[in-house]
């Protein structure tokens, strides 16, 4: 889930990152009274859950209260990538000397946290990554121990940076792989950390993602940012298709089998299990599938649910075949999940044998599932067919439809 | 309407109040309950929802309660 700025930046000052005195104005009137407060020239950002705000038009600088006035009119009239601004955060214009990269992600390779630290900040970390991967440096850390300043120096200095800059960036890269750790977070960003001219640091601009299932463990820092439950803080709001799969993943405990994210394809997946459903997800792609949504299903959903959510998928104008593809499943059982989804096709007017491209679900139970797919007709795979084979016949079905 | 199981359970056991409560009891998907007159209801939305754990037949005398595979 992703923070808006404001917040993002309430959280890093809970761990003392130096930060501008900012405030947040949600009318222009509020917006032009803080610039008077302020003083001088101020910056006004746009507070949505996206990127790209400079390039949309969602940063202004203003240099009186009437100018901040009108920024803040614009701003809040501006839908960035389909969001309304919630609000306009509003901070002294800031005289940058230079300005810096830190990050905090998790390294799923080396499963540990990283840094990652550039003396290029103010543009997009990937295009520093391809086109100057001198002026970048990373480094893993235990998620266990606590942060060690000597490794975040280390990280700063491998760039070659020394003196004062390398004494006052160190604890900032610490608080921030802090931070990270304290809240669950899958993303801490700061850029542009920058260094103005009398030598100090402070994030200009940050970015914090976390990991949904730490909310419960977070409730009192959400409570304190008056971030509610029923804000799902997504990059966009879901479509009518995904609060329906919600729905249905809602609508008993008995396992998943409906967190979804809708895509434009035509090929309908059902897949999930240990991460299954990325592999597959990828696979697909990779074999020039073209996905109408992933999923997940796991956790031995009920037959209700899987028929539910297989009408679900079927109901998506331009799906043409669904493909049920699993992990190597031991707490999900085969036959049950045959049953759902035969259901669901069936219930749908459709032919099994016709609208299922492939079922490769082993594991529990299969020689059961595999008895109700032979009697439908429904071509299945066992063990023997690995995921990355399962999914391009799968494509390979789509593409002589 | 239910695709994949069949539950057959002998009158006699179906008209009998303490195994009517059993099967009612056992069932982890809610297949059996308790109809107007007392007597063993079969909950048709539920059927396809069996595990095939055997409770309902371990808990009835043996032969008087069957669950048929309808993909066999």
């Amino acid at each position: 889930m992703r923070f808006y700025e404001y917040e993002a930046k309430t959280l890093l000052r809970r761990y003392e990152v130096p930060l501008a005195s900012f405030r947040v104005a949600s009318t222009p009137e509020e917006a032009a009274a803080t610039a008077g407060e302020l003083g001088g020239t101020v910056v006004l950002k746009s507070q949505v859950l996206s990127g790209g705000r400079m390039k949309a038009g969602g940063v202004k600088f203003a240099s009186s209260p009437q100018e901040a006035r009108q920024a803040a009119a614009e701003i809040l009239r501006l839908p960035i990538s389909g969001q309304v601004p919630r609000s306009v955060l509003i901070e002294p214009k800031a005289p940058v000397a230079k300005e810096y990269y830190a990050g905090v992600i998790y390294n799923t390779l080396a499963k540990r946290p990283a840094i990652i630290f550039s003396d290029m900040g103010g543009i997009d970390i990937e295009e520093v990554a391809e086109q100057h991967p001198e002026h970048l440096t990373q480094a893993t850390f235990s998620s266990l121990r606590p942060v060690s300043d000597y490794k975040m120096k280390e990280v700063v200095a491998s760039l070659g940076i020394t003196g004062n800059e390398l004494t006052a960036l160190t604890p900032i890269l610490s608080r921030l792989a802090r931070a990270f750790l304290a809240h669950g977070l899958t993303l801490a960003e700061i850029n542009p950390l920058a260094r103005l001219e009398n030598g100090s640091f402070v994030c200009l601009d940050c970015h914090v993602d976390m990991d949904e299932d730490a909310r419960d463990r977070q409730g009192a820092l959400l409570q304190e940012l008056g971030i509610g439950r029923e804000e799902t803080r997504q990059a966009r709001p879901p479509t009518p298709f995904e609060i329906r799969g919600a729905q249905i993943d809602a609508q008993d405990t008995r396992g998943v089998a409906g967190r979804i994210v809708e895509f434009d394809g035509d090929l309908g997946l059902i897949i999930g299990a240990g991460g299954g459903s990325l592999t597959l997800f990828d696979a697909v792609r990779k074999y020039g599938g073209r996905a109408a949504n992933y999923c997940e299903i796991g956790g031995n959903p009920s037959v209700s649910k899987a028929c539910e959510l297989t009408k679900l998928i079927l109901s998506k104008p331009g799906v043409d075949k669904i493909a049920v593809m699993m992990n190597v499943v031991s707490n999900t059982r085969v036959d049950i999940v045959a049953r759902g989804v035969i259901k669901g096709v069936v219930e749908s007017g459709y032919d099994p044998a016709e609208k299922i491209a492939i079922f490769r679900i082993p594991g529990s139970w299969e020689g059961e599932g595999f008895k109700i797919l032979r009697k439908y007709g429904v071509e299945y795979y066992d063990r023997s067919v690995s995921m990355d084979e399962a999914a391009r016949r799968a494509v390979a079905k789509m593409q002589t439809v | 309407m239910a695709m994949f199981i069949r539950v057959e359970v002998d009158p006699q056991v179906a008209g009998q109040a303490d195994l009517v409560k059993k099967l009612v009891e056992v069932c982890p998907v809610d297949i059996f309950a308790t109809g107007q007159d007392g007597a063993l209801a079969i909950v048709e939305q539920n059927l396809d929802e069996c595990t095939l754990c055997d409770l309902c037949i371990q808990a009835c005398p043996p032969g008087t309660v069957k669950v048929v595979k309808l993909y066999e």
